[in-house]
């Protein structure tokens, strides 16, 4: 031992391997020591809450995050954002089809009134879909989370003249009236501020999207072949020109709920990983030599862009599902 | 590909000239229907009770517009998918409909029903929401009110911008057009 000490001083020799036995040999000696201080280290906090709150939690109000969300709610249906405007402009540009051509000028148009007269981009105002990232430094005070993001929900739909879509349930099918309850999804990170995603999600394009638990043998082909068979089937239903959301691997709900997030991602920003940016770009191709097309019309341009979300998986599965966004792809956010 | 404007209620002569692929400006009264209006107009027709509205030579629209803003005619107001109409169609085509507007492609049945009785299927651009309601200048609810967006209403449109999308020949946009761009 005394050898190896002496050898990792010497800077010819690796310094990580040399160190780890001198660290572990220290933790050895540290370990009992810790255990006697631990006493009076608990005992702190409990006199600093009787002294007053001394919580590092940075607060942040519940009216506030529903003020946030009703403001989201009524803007993300009246006002495309630039990615996608930009991605409909590209369109246009690269469309041959006269018939297609005509859609995307409408499209264009259709935005310019909507935002002009504070109108819904399409009479289906969606549910609505919200995604948190919660800092877990961050506290909500004075009322729940969920229950401030429903009321967001509740006064943005009905002050904005949004359409009510929800039903209080499946096969009863009574509408709640006020398009609550939202569908949250919650992640909790780092740091001390909330970040919302408010996404729209049409019964259209929401109705073509598809799951599929196939075999690891099925491999990139098989992913591929299931995600332009998706688009295929949907044709003119999720009024295309759509953005295609994919989520592969992990378990089967957070497949599903990957190719939803994939949705959020910046319209024509590159994936991260050069791997998955070659991948969405051939997919892009194969879904746009369909010919599917404007409104399904035919066309050259089906879909203004595929967005991949993956994540590790089970050895034996090889989830892939499609989420499909429409044209009127809806997303404000913000941070609080 | 021809470019027409033409008058709602249609002629048995406007229907026949159209083709898949024909752009048509709209002008008169359209009427709007959905899911569950449609539901309740074929158990009426099944039961033999009078309807509340014409068919003869109408145009329904399928679409459940967006609540009307104060100072507007209508809310936001572009097509839904069609097919959820699909089981219902045809015997409205029976009984006199002329025309329909929506989006997607529809089922054999509706399209035979389209050749036997002639009736045409328009598409509307799906999204366009926003730019389609300027073109339909009053809306009135005639029957079930109770059903908020999905009531049935009477609507004035001027120069209502469609495509022929399905027509009474067997023509059909959505197969061409798509085979014509494929690669
Ligand atoms: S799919 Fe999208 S654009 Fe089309 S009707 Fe539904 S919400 Fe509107």
């Amino acid at each position: 031992m005394a050898k190896a000490k002496r050898k990792s001083k010497t800077p010819a020799r690796g310094k990580a391997k040399a160190k780890k036995p001198a660290k572990v040999k220290a933790r050895a000696k540290r370990a009992p020591r810790r255990v006697k201080k631990a006493r009076p280290v608990k005992k702190a906090p409990r006199a600093a809450r009787k002294a007053g709150p001394v919580s590092p939690l940075r607060e942040i109000s519940a009216k506030k995050i529903a003020d946030v969300v009703a403001r989201l709610s009524m803007e993300a249906n009246y006002d495309l954002e630039h990615d996608v405007l930009e991605a409909l402009e590209r369109g246009l540009g690269a469309e041959i089809s006269p018939v297609g051509k005509e859609i995307f000028n409408q499209l264009l148009e259709n935005a310019a009134i909507a935002r002009n007269e504070r109108m819904p981009i399409c009479q289906d105002t969606g549910l609505a879909v919200i995604f948190v990232d919660l800092g877990q430094d961050a506290h909500v005070t004075g009322g729940l989370l969920d229950e401030a993001i429903n009321e967001g929900v509740r006064r943005g739909y009905t002050e904005g003249y949004l359409r009510k879509s929800v039903l209080g349930d499946p096969l009863r099918r009574v509408n709640t009236k006020d398009n609550t309850p939202a569908v949250i999804h919650t992640r909790i990170v780092p740091g001390d501020r909330l970040r919302l995603w408010v996404v729209p999600k049409g019964g259209g394009s929401e109705n073509m999207s598809k799951i599929a638990m196939l075999k690891p043998a099925d491999g990139i082909e098989g992913v591929k072949k299931f995600v332009a068979e998706s688009v295929r089937i949907a044709s003119a239903n999720p009024c295309p020109p759509i953005v295609v959301g994919v989520g592969i691997g992990g378990s089967f709900e957070q497949c599903a709920e990957n190719a939803k997030r994939a949705l959020l991602r910046t319209i024509g920003s590159a994936h991260p990983d050069a791997f998955y940016a070659d991948l969405e770009g051939e997919l892009l191709r194969i879904i746009n030599d369909l010919g599917v097309g404007p409104m399904g019309l035919g066309g050259r341009i089906t879909a203004l862009a595929v967005h991949i979300e993956a994540a590790p998986c089970h050895i034996a599965s090889l989830p892939v599902a499609v989420n499909i966004n429409c044209h009127a792809a809806r997303h404000k956010t913000a941070v609080l | 590909m021809a470019e027409y404007s033409m008058t709602a209620p249609l002629k048995p002569e406007d229907v026949d000239k159209l083709r898949a692929g024909d752009k048509v400006n709209l002008t008169g009264f359209i009427y709007t229907a959905r899911d569950a209006a449609h539901k309740k107009l074929v158990e009426l027709i099944k039961e033999g009770k009078p309807l509340p509205l014409p068919l003869e030579g109408q145009i329904i629209y399928y679409v459940g517009p967006s609540p009307t803003p104060p100072g507007k005619a209508i809310g936001s107001a572009g097509p839904t998918t069609s097919f959820r109409m699909d089981p219902y169609a045809p015997l409205l085509i029976e009984r006199g409909l002329r025309g329909m507007i929506g989006k997607g492609e529809r089922a054999p049945g509706v399209v035979e029903a389209m050749q036997k009785h002639g009736a045409v299927y328009f598409a509307a651009t799906g999204g366009a929401a926003a730019l389609l309601s300027k073109r339909i200048t009053a809306a009135e609810v005639i029957a079930y009110p109770e059903l908020g967006a999905e009531a049935i209403r009477r609507l004035t449109v001027v120069n209502f911008p469609v495509i022929v999308a399905q027509d009474c020949h067997g023509g059909n946009i959505y197969r061409e057009g798509q085979r014509q761009y494929a690669r």
